[in-house]
């Protein structure tokens, strides 16, 4: 059995984070979009997190907590925004956000 | 590292502790008030801010650490402070007479303004990367509501969306490399990083943290190619909201860099140096390129703010004390300049005209010769002309930069502040060479007097007689913590 | 004595003020007279100053002013300081005493603008003035630009005064994108400087240029005088940037006669005799001042020949004159380039204003060849032109003979024959188009048809009224005045500088060349280094002893030869625009090619325009969609703006309002960075 390392860990976390990187890129719900970017969150969770073992020490732990907590934050102000924009456009799609360009 | 908080922490708080409970007063006080005396909330908010800036300069002497080592007290903090708290003020002046032709409630919208000050408080004064990060999420919050405050206006709701998402994607980015900051030195506080991180220089993936939180940061200060939400989210956010964004959001975020480049990670000099110089060119070109083509006065400010963070950005390539006191005064003068001129359009803005497209602006000479007056200073100014302040600022940035031997970097910046001239010359061309559309006539309320006569008289004085700000600004820089460090490693 | 220089700024500045915030409430009487007192009292502390300097022993004319330390930042301190040394006297004298007159004539010139146009008027120009006088008693270059750009600033204002024309808008635009090149020269010039030298005070530089070995320096200090001399090209009207000056005459006529001929284009001139010192260590940038002032002197004055124009002949005659200056400096003689600035500044003053008297009467008439016969009803104003065309001329005993001979003299004496040969053709070229303008303006007969089209000409004078030809009227007491105080100007100016071969003192040399030699007089201390190098710097230019006796008979050959050239173009002017005209026509008629390039200008707008302008613009125009101020963007002077946005379509395309684009380049953004440290 191989033991995990905090290697196995970051290889985790950067798969993580490139799939929610991904997912802001390519997916056009808003919703979507929003959820990859809290992938993109968590894997800074699982980092700091392996990273906290590794140096053993909490202070990676209690970062990894308050990153929770204003993900939440950010959800619900996000949320809020996206509601709004949904009653005056009838859509979720970014493509259709084009009010403004150039 | 003291194990508790003491009392002392209490009194060197003051400023974060006075403000937080401001504008928690702020918020009762809306639910107490009624319609027709909310614009009393303004001047109740413009008290608070000054109950915070008189501990801020009290305590603006010290140079010491607070709650733990959690935040710095020191002079770079405490300038950067009085910078948002007067940010804020001119903000609340400029958006009473905004928010009554919008129809919106102004409580709330008060409270929030306060908070995205608290939050850039704690940037500019974090030393732990904790710490950066709660402060910047908290101003960064607060904006995404800011921006989307005018819920019927879609152009507001877009912005809004546009911010929020891009925010938390540049956020995550930023995370992801302070993350790894961590990771690689076993701490978050910044000090601490850097004596960790003085030895490994050489580590592939510490020079990705690097350009991960340098991204994220770039993302913040609206630099080139990381700007592209500025100019959608100026053009939509309420014009007062728009003019703390570029100038509050903007001077924290590089509060927030200067203190995670020169205290957390000065021995990566070499790496953010050359990634720097690289977006301080592309800023300043793209930024004053784009902004020529533009026919909204609020687009093309954007585009000119982008400009600008190329322009301090020469301030962090340099590295030195002088790179840094320049960048300080030009922040500053930014602040004056760039306020007064959304300060003008929000005065324009009337129930039937948006009043930010160029075409709005014809004859404001004829039709408000003062408010034309102060338009034609922010403008000189923004472009770099002498005798007003932001030539003062240009001038003290590309010598530093010339000084500290970049000298193509202070031409290419000469070069673009004579490109910029030429639309910031148009807009005093439409207001004085123009005939007036319509005699429909703008009154400014007080606040909005004020508040532009204080621009004005800072931009020209500043311009006239800028000493006393450059002594301010070189002692607060040299508070600086490992800023003489760098200056040691070129 | 100290604290007073401030005041010559601070009185046309407060003029400014009063006009700009009360003017509306101001008669015309009230808002005239403060600007012209304002100028008064700046000139009579100007002049009582001057006296007081010149009671001083020659080496230690120089009165400094300190207002206060304009930035201090450690060791780098730049004061806000007025300097009065013999050079900033003569210019003050020049700003304050021309300026006067000029405000004077204004206040009739301009009587028929509205009350509030009339303020507006005043407070430009009074403000103008300050500003020019600061940039003339800056003691470091911060100081000195900051005149610098609000001069131009003003230039822009006035030559876009009656802005609802549109060729003055874009004229006034034209001049402002063209300063900007100048002007980025300039500021990296002067970054340049202050990294060299460590300080922006002008005395400082020279002594700190001395001090610095040769070898090390001779790159950076010829650099850096480049870049000052490019912005005093464009602030001065020099090739390759003169072509906005011609076009600025959309401004009212005062206005070209005390900005765009007597004080702000020869700040350049000033600017390069203020650093006389920096720029003798370059001989490099000295030759290229020389050649580019003959070249423009040449040139402009061939252009002046066939222009119909009466303001934009004399517009040419001022860009040729300002090449003779730079001759001057160009080949070291820094006294009399400024000598010849200084008398320019009475006899073109003196001609504008003329040629203002004659436009006024005819009612915004400008052709020349609508004039003619003039002299009969404007004898005042005829017999004040004559005089400034003899003294610009060269004729022997006017000022512009003094100032020319000498900048002649000094060019052949320090070997550039070359120069010495365009310059005198230039010479005989200016009496020809001088004489020319008078004969066809004042003499013969006005042509019938001229009645009716001064209705449509270019209308410099805003109003067409309706008077026929029949009484004209000459300049009123407040306009001859000044034209006629200018006129004994043109005159006795010059005797300030009797050559030495012809028994004078040439005083003005005398009193002028401390300026030049800051680094002599004013560290006896270090003269053995300081000194040493200042002498030998001096390059082209020997001691005023040595004249006196060797080059006398040289001096007074050439003399002869000027004067003889001076009369040959006044008699050539005469057989071809007084008594035969049919050979004038039958001459372009027999040279049309020569005759029309020069009548173009020798199609350099044209060039300007093919090469930089529509290329850009087509191409913009094709990828560019709606612009709001379709008005702004179109014309030669948006040569620069019409690249900028050609480029900036293309930035635009990549700014589509989309999210995800946006997140993208965030995304490649720091793609690129990583992949930049992999691969490396």
């Amino acid at each position: 059995m191989t033991p995990i390392t905090p290697a196995h860990y970051l290889v985790l976390s950067a798969a993580l984070f490139s799939i929610g990187l991904i997912g802001v890129l390519v997916r056009r719900n808003l919703i979507v979009i929003f959820m990859s970017i809290e992938l993109m969150l968590n894997a800074v969770n699982i980092n700091l997190v392996a990273f906290s073992q590794q140096w053993q020490h909490v202070v990676g732990q209690v970062f990894a907590l308050f990153v929770v907590a204003v993900a939440a934050a950010e959800a619900a102000i996000g949320l809020g925004i996206i509601l709004a924009f949904y009653r005056n456009k009838e859509t979720v799609n970014v493509d259709e956000i084009t009010l403004m360009r150039w | 590292m003291p194990t508790g908080y003491s009392a002392n922490d209490l009194v060197l708080l003051l400023p974060e502790i006075v403000l937080t409970t401001g504008l928690l007063v702020v918020l009762v006080a809306d639910l107490f008030t009624g319609r027709s005396r909310q614009h009393w909330l303004g001047w109740l908010t413009i008290g608070v801010l000054v109950a915070t800036a008189v501990p801020i300069v009290a305590l603006s002497g010290h140079a010491t650490t607070a709650a733990r080592g959690l935040l710095a007290v020191d002079g770079f903090g405490a300038f950067f402070k009085l910078l948002f708290v007067l940010a804020a003020a001119i903000t609340v002046l400029i958006s009473r007479q905004y928010l009554e032709v919008e129809q919106a409630r102004p409580g709330e919208y008060y409270f929030l303004v306060l908070c995205a000050t608290l939050g850039m408080m704690v940037m500019a004064a974090g030393i732990d990367l904790i710490t950066l990060f709660i402060g910047l999420e908290t101003m960064a919050v607060s904006f995404y509501v800011l921006t989307g405050f005018l819920r019927p206006n879609r152009r507001s709701n877009e912005a809004a969306i546009k911010y929020f998402v891009l925010g938390a994607f540049s956020l995550g980015i930023l995370l992801y490399g302070m993350s790894l900051v961590y990771g690689l030195s076993g701490t978050t506080r910044l000090r601490e990083v850097a004596v960790a991180l003085a030895t490994q220089s050489d580590s592939l993936a510490l020079k990705l943290a690097v350009v991960l939180v340098a991204a994220g940061m770039a993302f913040k200060i609206a630099a080139v190619p990381f700007h592209m939400w500025a100019p959608d989210v100026y053009e939509g956010a309420p014009t007062p909201i728009t003019a703390f964004l570029s100038v509050g959001s903007k001077a924290a975020s590089f509060a927030m860099l200067l203190r995670l480049l020169l205290e957390g990670l000065p021995a990566m000099a070499p790496e953010w140096r050359g990634l720097f110089y690289v977006l301080a060119v592309l800023s300043m070109t793209v930024g004053n390129i784009a902004a020529i083509t533009q026919g909204n006065v609020k687009r093309m400010l954007a585009y000119s703010s982008i400009a600008h963070a190329g322009y301090i950005l020469i301030g962090i390539v340099t590295a030195t004390p002088r790179g840094v006191t320049a960048m300080l005064v030009y922040l500053m003068i930014y602040a004056f300049m760039q306020m007064g001129a959304f300060g003008v359009l929000a005065l324009l803005r009337r129930r039937d005209v948006v009043g930010d497209e160029l075409k709005d602006l014809s004859g404001l000479f004829f039709r408000r010769p003062l408010a034309a007056f102060a338009m034609l200073v922010f403008m000189l100014s923004l472009g770099g002309i002498p005798p007003t302040a932001g030539f003062m600022g240009k001038f003290w940035l590309f010598s530093a930069a010339i000084e500290a031997g970049y000298v193509w970097l202070a031409v290419i910046g000469v070069l673009n502040s004579a490109i910029s001239l030429y639309y910031y010359v148009r807009v005093v061309v439409f207001m004085w060479m123009r005939e007036e559309l319509e005699s429909a006539s703008v009154h400014p309320s007080p606040g909005v007097a004020v508040a532009l006569t204080v621009a004005v008289a800072a931009t020209i004085i500043i311009g006239v007689y800028p000493a006393p700000l450059f002594e301010l600004a070189e002692a607060s820089a040299k508070t600086l913590g490992m800023a003489p460090r760098v200056l040691s490693l070129r | 004595m100290t604290t007073v220089l401030r005041l010559i700024p601070l009185f046309p500045f407060v003029g400014f003020l009063v006009n700009v915030f009360l003017g509306r409430r101001l008669s015309k009487r009230v808002s005239g007279g403060i600007a012209c007192l304002a100028m008064l009292a700046s000139f009579l502390v100007g002049a009582i100053s001057t006296w007081t300097l010149v009671q001083r022993p020659s080496d230690a004319r120089v009165v400094d002013d300190t207002v206060f330390l304009w930035i201090a930042s450690g060791d780098f301190q730049i004061p806000l300081t007025f300097r009065l040394d013999p050079l900033a006297a003569l210019m003050v004298l020049v700003v304050t005493g021309v300026g006067f007159l000029i405000h004077l004539y204004s206040v009739s010139y301009m009587h028929e603008e509205t009350d509030g146009e009339y303020a507006r008027y005043f407070s430009y120009l009074n403000l103008f003035a300050s500003f020019m006088l600061v940039l003339v008693l800056g003691a470091n270059f911060l100081v000195m630009f900051v005149g610098w750009e609000g001069v131009g600033l003003c230039s822009y204002l006035l030559i876009g005064f009656w802005f609802k024309k549109r060729s003055a808008a874009d004229a006034g635009k034209k001049a402002f994108v063209v300063n900007r090149i100048g002007d980025f020269a300039f500021i990296v010039g002067m970054l340049l400087a202050f990294r060299e030298f460590g300080t922006l005070d002008f005395r400082e530089i020279a002594f700190e240029a001395a001090r610095l070995s040769p070898e090390v320096t001779f790159g950076l200090i010829s650099l850096m005088t480049l870049l000052f001399f490019i912005g005093a090209t464009g602030k001065s009207a020099q090739i390759p940037l003169y072509v906005w000056l011609p076009d600025a005459m959309e401004g009212p006529t005062p206005v070209s006669a005390l900005i765009h001929a007597a004080t702000m284009v020869t700040a350049g001139v000033y600017m390069i005799g203020r650093n006389a010192a920096l720029f003798s260590l370059a001989p490099i940038t000295m030759d290229v001042v020389a050649v580019i002032g003959t070249a423009t002197a040449l040139m402009a004055g061939t252009i002046g020949l066939v222009q119909n124009d009466i303001k934009r002949v004399l517009a040419y005659s001022t860009v040729s004159q300002l090449g003779y200056m730079f001759l001057a400096m160009g080949v070291g003689a820094f006294a009399g380039g400024i000598f010849h600035l200084y008398t320019h500044a009475f006899f073109k003053a003196l001609l504008f204003l003329g040629s203002g008297a004659v436009i006024h009467a005819l009612h915004g008439e400008q052709d020349i060849r609508n004039m003619g016969g003039l002299r009969r009803d404007l004898p005042i104003t005829y017999w004040t032109f004559v005089i400034g065309a003899l003294a610009i001329a060269g004729v022997p005993g006017l000022s512009g003979f003094f100032s020319k001979d000498e900048i002649l003299y000094r060019t052949f004496a320090g070997g550039h024959t070359l120069l010495w040969t365009v310059g005198a053709i230039t010479s005989l070229l200016t009496a020809t188009y001088m004489f020319r303008l008078v004969f066809l303006t004042f003499h013969g007969e006005r042509p019938e048809s001229a009645g009716s089209t001064a209705h449509h000409g270019g209308s410099d004078h805003g109003h067409g009224g309706g008077h026929g030809p029949a009484h004209l009227h000459d300049a009123p007491p407040t306009m001859a005045v000044p034209l006629v105080l200018l006129a004994i100007g043109s005159v006795v100016a010059g005797y300030v500088g009797v050559p030495h071969a012809l028994g004078g003192a040439n005083r003005i040399e005398g009193f002028l060349e401390p300026s030049f030699h800051p680094v002599a007089v004013h560290a006896p201390a270090e003269a053995g280094v300081g000194g040493g190098h200042g002498e030998t710097a001096a390059h082209g230019e020997e001691s005023p002893d040595a004249d006196a006796h060797g080059g006398a008979s040289v001096e007074l050959t050439l003399m002869g030869v000027s004067s003889l050239i001076a009369l040959t173009g006044i008699g050539l002017a005469s057989v071809f625009f007084l008594r035969r005209r049919e050979l004038a026509q039958a001459t372009a008629a027999r040279l049309p090619a020569v005759y029309r390039t020069l009548l173009n200008k020798y199609y350099v707008d044209e060039v300007y325009d093919a090469t930089v302008v529509h290329p850009i613009q087509r191409t913009s125009e094709r990828v560019l969609w709606k612009t709001v101020d379709a008005g702004m963007i179109d014309g030669i002077v948006n040569g620069a703006g019409a690249f900028v946005r050609g480029s900036a379509a293309l930035l635009r395309l990549s700014q589509t309002g989309s999210v995800r684009v946006y997140a993208a380049s965030i995304f490649i953004g720091v793609l690129l960075v990583v992949g930049y440290y992999l691969v490396r």
